[in-house]
């Protein structure tokens, strides 16, 4: 439609005198969609409009503060999540904290046993990873299998829940026991890039209990036993668990989908 | 009113919403569902059958839980086996398990938004998507009250609520009307055929009244095997003054399974 001319819309703005009903119409029809002529218009409103408008503002602004106050904003469904994991993970995660707190005691108390907090580090996310997708701590795990979010992005963020705690936590650890923090750190994250890897084939909860029970008969317990570190833990294996972190990172992607499938066995 | 997507509008190229073949499915190690074959358009279908006869693990392989152990499943046109992406199915899916697991600390109106949210619908729609389904259930009033404080009848209808935030093509409903009481059964009924007019809903239930009262299709079960699939008439039509049970809709049930028995 063509805009109005200012003749019309001046006598729009006075009160539509002389318009007959279709032209009023097509003229409400057209403002309500040109922003150009609604400005037109306000320039042109007569003293008595200006003061309806003032009057019809004040009024209004009384009523809203006499009025109840506007229902609180909804947490949006991110940050019902988060909450809901805090909650989940919290118990998990302040075992773990724990456990790692204990081998630093230890490794003071102890130093003839080798460092118990290299040797915890690489399991140390495995109990909050494994509760973060798991069918039997989640309540509601049927039902979230069966929306399109259930994948390995899914997967991906509640473990990144677990190791911005424990990551933290073992950075601590190191540092208080001057352990290498390379290998505090790397160990920690091929062990969780190999739940997930594993995960997707077995279900990420067996795969931490399969892990951790490897670790613990291959590596820790050998250790603690014969009273020195496993040759995997000492300083020339840096680059090993580097090259097994990226590797085992590199599997997860391409079995993306089955975290997406059926029965990816969680 | 909500935002069509195009895949909506699209024509489909399926005749069922839902169609199987010689379906398998396992509960645990036993064979639930045992060569079923089964084709479902829009309306409601009430799924009937004593216990055991697989009702539940029909349902949990239409809502893409549990992997068919064999023969195939077409869900909304895409093959539902073990190597397909199935993200384009779920996010057109509604579904109430038998076993509603929720989170005790969310109000009904989080684990709406957040069921909402996991079913990938725009964040703008979430909100009025989530009022309109509690107020579709009768839940307004508690709407943020905590999941934990609610009834079984409650649970139920918040269990409902959540299957339909994303007014799915495809709406599964296993047992819903437990803990309702006789009005909100009637209310129940009512939504029912509301969302019938435009999708597939398939509810399993043990009250053979609830069926013939809002389903447009019956399905009978029994030992993993569809016994019967018609209407409601069809049922009724089935009994004689000589059955077992007290309405004419639970004489042609028990007639049904009586001759199928007799027949094995």
């Amino acid at each position: 439609m063509t805009h109005p001319t200012t003749t019309i819309l001046a006598r729009y703005a006075d009160g539509g005198h002389g318009l007959d009903d279709a032209a009023l119409w097509s003229i409400e029809v057209h403002l309500d969609v040109c922003a150009d002529c609604r400005a037109r218009l306000a320039a042109r409103t007569t003293p008595a409009t200006a003061e309806l408008l003032d009057r019809v503002a004040a009024s209004l602004d009384r009523a809203i503060d006499a009025g109840p106050a506007p229902a609180r904003h909804p947490a949006p469904a991110a940050a019902v999540h988060r909450r809901w994991l805090a909650w989940t993970l919290l118990p998990w995660l302040a075992v773990t904290v724990a456990v790692l707190g204990c081998g630093v005691l230890l490794d003071s108390v102890e130093p003839s046993l080798p460092s118990l907090v290299l040797l915890l580090a690489p399991v140390a996310p495995l109990p909050g990873v494994a509760v973060a997708w798991s069918q039997r701590i989640d309540p509601a795990w049927e039902l979230i299998a069966t929306t399109p979010a259930a994948g390995l992005a899914m997967v991906l963020r509640r473990t990144l829940a677990v190791l911005v705690v424990v990551l933290p936590a073992l950075l601590v650890a190191g540092v208080s026991t001057g352990t290498s923090l390379a290998l505090t750190l790397l160990p920690c994250l091929a062990f969780t890039a190999a739940t997930l890897a594993l995960g997707a084939f077995v279900g990420v909860w067996r795969a931490a209990i399969g892990l951790a029970l490897a670790w613990s008969a291959a590596v820790l317990l050998p250790s603690v036993v014969t009273r020195s570190l496993s040759p995997v833990l000492q300083s020339g294996s840096t680059a090993v668990w580097a090259v097994a972190t990226a590797a085992l990172a590199a599997i997860i992607a391409p079995a993306a989908t089955r975290f997406r499938r059926l029965t990816s066995g969680n | 009113m909500r935002a069509v997507r195009a895949a909506e509008t699209a024509p489909t190229l399926h005749p069922w919403l839902v169609h199987a073949e010689k379906l398998r499915v396992r509960a645990g190690r036993h064979l639930a569902v045992d060569g079923l074959d089964l084709t479902l358009t829009a309306g409601v279908h009430g799924v009937l059958g004593p216990n055991g006869a697989g009702k539940t693990t029909l349902m949990r392989a239409l809502s893409t839980v549990v992997k068919p152990a064999g023969g195939s499943l077409t869900l909304l046109g895409a093959p539902v086996d073990g190597r397909a992406d199935l993200r384009e199915v779920r996010r057109q899916l509604g579904y109430l398990p038998q076993q509603f697991g929720f989170y005790p600390r969310f109000t009904i109106r989080e684990f709406v938004a957040y069921m909402a949210w996991l079913k990938e619908m725009p964040k703008a729609a979430v909100p009025d998507a989530v009022q309109r389904a509690i107020d579709r259930v009768g839940l307004t009033g508690k709407a943020d009250a905590r999941m934990k404080t609610l009834s079984g009848g409650m649970l139920r209808r918040a269990g409902i609520a959540q299957a339909v935030v994303n007014d799915p093509r495809l709406l599964l409903l296993d047992e819903p009307t437990v803990g309702l009481d006789p009005e909100q059964r009637l209310e129940f009924r009512d939504l029912l055929r509301d969302l019938a007019a435009e999708s597939c809903v398939l509810v399993s239930t043990h009250l053979v009244e609830d069926v013939v009262a809002a389903c447009t299709d019956v399905l009978l079960m029994n030992e993993g095997r569809l016994l019967f699939q018609g209407t409601p008439d069809d049922l009724i039509a089935r009994g004689g003054q000589s059955d077992a049970g007290d309405s004419p809709a639970e004489r042609g049930y028990s007639a049904l399974l009586r001759r199928h028995r007799s027949t094995v």
